[in-house]
């Protein structure tokens, strides 16, 4: 890992031994089990929102501790490892990241004081297809009045279904699949003809599909510039990229971990099973991805917080290879617990579940391979 | 370790910069040193001179101390004359396994005196080193090793052959582990050097499929090894040996992100031998494995400049195994690619119907695969890494 600084390292104890002792996978296990409609336990992301971690990105001006994206990719490595569902990805770091780069004075006095609080939740709706495809953003954002009336539906959104305000895509000219004429709005949930209807999902986090009917905004709820929204979005997207590689290099460490300690203790042929090269080159063949992720993750999160010129490169590069090293550790961490690895008692099929829809979400590996060469010219 | 000073290091940047604008022949801007580096070509001309003055400031070796010629800077300020050296593309033509190898294994266990005689020497780059490793029926399986240094009380007399010796033809020295004990497996093995004219010595070279003969055969009869070339103690080497190995990974893990690289990009190719169809490469999935390929490499490389910023502050760590069993992946998915890429025109032995580029990639691929056995086999460092790394019982 690389060396952190005193600020990280300070953040870090917190985070690991809050997640280890406070929120476990267990945890995790119990907000499934409960049916909440949420995908999230209140209580624990009041707990995260009182360390505040809600407002790590958000200036001391606006309540926050304006620490840098590195900062917070320590903390969701942490969170990402025992499972924390919370809308601190969504919210925190996706829709914050929405508002510090693109909100106005008024947009961010409005409502980062209340993000940063953890008493707001803000998010990005941005897909409407089963795949991240954002310049196929069709949602109509038509000229209306003063402002502009929104009709269309995203899907996938995160914490969908709890948000108290959207980050919207909308198209305001051109049509689907040009980067030019999109504009990115900020909607209240309970904007009439605003419809959140929760998705329930393998993996048990709370996703929502959101309907806008008619939605009627003012100009002042354009974030950033109209029709010239993509470059935003994209800025905003590498965040999302970056930090949710962060959350899924968590996820991935632990598997390999339980996956590892299972390899030193079971015993079959009276010999623990890790003495089988099958299974001692497959560990090391895992542990090279976990350092070539983690190099990846770091390298993109240092990338946004200098504004270096190959953010977007590099933030691809690290949702490609975390979401890879997450997907064959996934896999590999059932085979290699055989049987119990494929009962509901282990947890071993809620990292499988994690895995899938975290690779999914903001561009699966495929996306990445094409969008990281398609710098080369080719 | 203390924070560099960035205002010490800003002046040394000065520094650094002023001597190798008073020093580095621009003629030489850009350019490879002839032969491997420190693989034994003699050098003449401008190189001889940029050798020379290189040599003598302790710059081919930065971070040795400047007792013994070293430049006896800093990992930091290292870094920083790294910098300067790439951006007027300044080449160092002292390298090789005596300053890769040889020389941070010798800061970490040999005598005074054994310093003293040969560090200088490799700083300066007079002495070109080999490396007497594997033998003919231990190869991954090094212990196994046979070639036999009979203590004769004042000298030991060797017999025996080593086999795949890198530049032996033109070392002036060899280092290498010889057996001392048959009696023991591991505790009758000592790490020694030997002046490579010494009688009884003799090289052949051995051709590899790729036409090419960098490696050798080494063959001893009688061979006469005074007791000061001793490193460390007699029957105590095998653990000499395994560090020297890791300060190999390490330069491996540490090296250049396009480390045996071809001449040219994978993309030109991919634009001049398969072609584009509206802006994007005509074959969708040769795109997207080259897009694999070059995420893997610069995953690698950023990996690669995480480790050895973490070795300067922790040493070397047996992780690097991985680096080796990624630069021997990352080498050999590159030239298969390049040699798919060119086709029929990829399959050239010599003649004009190829290019000379075409023709390269040809010995490149074929040479890429012994990546994955030399400097140990993929195999055997995922058993170190198994082991070593991750704990693992029964490697």
């Amino acid at each position: 890992m690389a060396v952190l600084t005193e600020e990280q390292t300070m953040l870090q104890d917190q985070a690991r031994s809050w997640s280890r002792e406070e929120a476990p996978v267990d945890k995790f296990r119990e907000m499934r089990d409960s049916g909440t409609e949420k995908g999230f336990t209140e209580a624990i992301w009041a707990e995260m929102a009182a360390m505040g971690w809600a407002g790590i990105l958000i200036p001391e001006s606006l309540g926050g501790s304006g620490m840098d994206y590195a900062t917070f990719g320590v903390v969701l490595e942490e969170t990402g490892r025992t499972l924390v569902a919370s809308p601190l990805f969504a919210s925190a770091l996706v829709g914050t990241s929405a508002l510090l780069l693109g909100g106005s004075d008024a947009q961010k006095q409005d409502w980062l004081p209340g993000i940063a609080a953890g008493s707001s939740i803000i998010t990005l709706a941005v897909d409407e297809h089963p795949h991240h495809t954002p310049e196929q953003t069709a949602l109509l954002g038509a000229r209306s009045g003063e402002g502009f009336a929104l009709n269309g539906r995203k899907v996938f959104v995160f914490e969908g279904s709890s948000a108290d305000v959207f980050v919207v895509a909308a198209r305001t000219s051109g049509s689907p699949g040009e980067t030019s004429g999109i504009t990115l709005f900020l909607v209240p949930s309970d904007a009439p003809g605003v419809t959140a209807s929760r998705l329930h999902t393998a993996d048990s986090r709370g996703y929502a599909n959101v309907v806008f009917a008619d939605v009627e905004v003012g100009a002042d709820a354009v974030i950033g510039e109209v029709d010239q929204g993509f470059e935003l979005l994209d800025a905003i997207l590498d965040r999302a990229r970056a930090g949710l590689a962060a959350e899924m290099l968590g996820t991935a460490s632990e598997a390999f971990d339980r996956t590892l300690e299972y390899l030193k203790t079971r015993v079959q042929f009276d010999q623990v099973i890790g003495s089988f090269q099958s299974l001692g080159h497959r560990a090391a063949t895992l542990f090279m991805e976990r350092e070539f992720a983690r190099s990846c993750v770091e390298a993109a999160l240092r990338a946004i917080d200098e504004g270096s010129p190959d953010v977007a490169q590099l933030c691809s590069l690290a949702k490609c290879q975390a979401g890879e090293f997450l997907h064959n550790m996934s896999n590999d961490m059932i085979q290699m617990h055989g049987g119990i690895g494929m009962t509901d008692e282990f947890d071993a099929g809620f990292f499988l579940k994690r895995a899938r829809a975290t690779e999914a979400a903001f561009g699966n590996q495929s996306f990445h391979r094409r969008r990281y060469i398609a710098d080369f010219g080719i | 370790m203390s924070a560099p000073d960035p205002a010490q290091l800003a002046e040394f940047r000065t520094e650094a910069s002023q001597w190798l604008q008073a020093h580095f022949p621009t003629s030489l801007a850009h350019q490879q040193p002839p032969g491997i580096a420190g693989f034994g070509a003699k050098l003449s001309g401008d190189w001889k001179v940029w050798q020379e003055r290189l040599g003598e400031k302790g710059w081919s070796a930065p971070t040795w101390p400047a007792e013994y010629g070293g430049g006896g800077l800093s990992p930091e300020e290292a870094a920083v004359l790294h910098a300067e050296m790439n951006a007027i593309g300044a080449v160092s033509p002292i390298g090789g396994f005596g300053t890769m190898m040889f020389g941070p294994t010798l800061l970490d266990v040999g005598t005074e005196e054994q310093k003293q005689r040969y560090l200088p020497a490799i700083i300066r780059g007079d002495i070109h080193w080999c490396q007497g490793y594997s033998e003919p029926g231990a190869g991954s399986d090094l212990a196994s090793l046979q070639s036999f240094a009979e203590d004769k009380g004042d000298h030991f007399v060797l017999n025996g052959s080593k086999i795949w010796t890198s530049g032996a033809l033109e070392a002036d020295w060899m280092y290498g582990v010889f057996r001392t004990d048959r009696s023991k497996k591991y505790e009758g093995i000592s790490f020694m050097t030997l002046d490579m004219k010494s009688p009884g010595v003799e090289v052949k070279p051995i051709t590899l499929i790729s036409g090419q003969s960098p490696f050798n055969e080494v063959f001893f009869t009688d061979v006469v090894i005074p007791k000061e070339n001793l490193v460390g103690e007699k029957n105590l080497g095998w653990n000499i040996g395994k560090l020297l190995l890791l300060h190999e990974r390490q330069g491996i893990a540490g090296g250049s992100a396009s480390a045996g690289g071809a001449s040219y990009d994978i993309e030109h190719v991919a634009r001049d031998y398969i072609g584009l169809d509206n802006g994007q490469l005509s074959d969708g999935a040769l795109r997207e494995r080259i897009a694999e390929q070059k995420m893997f490499s610069h995953a690698y490389a950023l990996t690669g400049r995480r480790f050895s910023d973490e070795a300067a502050v922790n040493g070397p760590s047996a992780a690097v195994g991985i680096m080796k069993v990624a630069w021997a992946r990352n080498n050999q998915n590159r030239e298969e690619l390049l040699v798919e890429m060119l086709g029929s025109q990829g399959l050239g032995w010599e003649g004009d119907a190829f290019s000379d580029s075409e023709l390269r990639t040809v010995r490149a691929w074929l040479r890429s695969k012994a990546n994955s056995i030399e400097g140990g086999s993929t195999e055997i460092n995922l058993n170190l890494v198994a082991k070593r790394v991750l704990g693992l019982k029964g490697y």
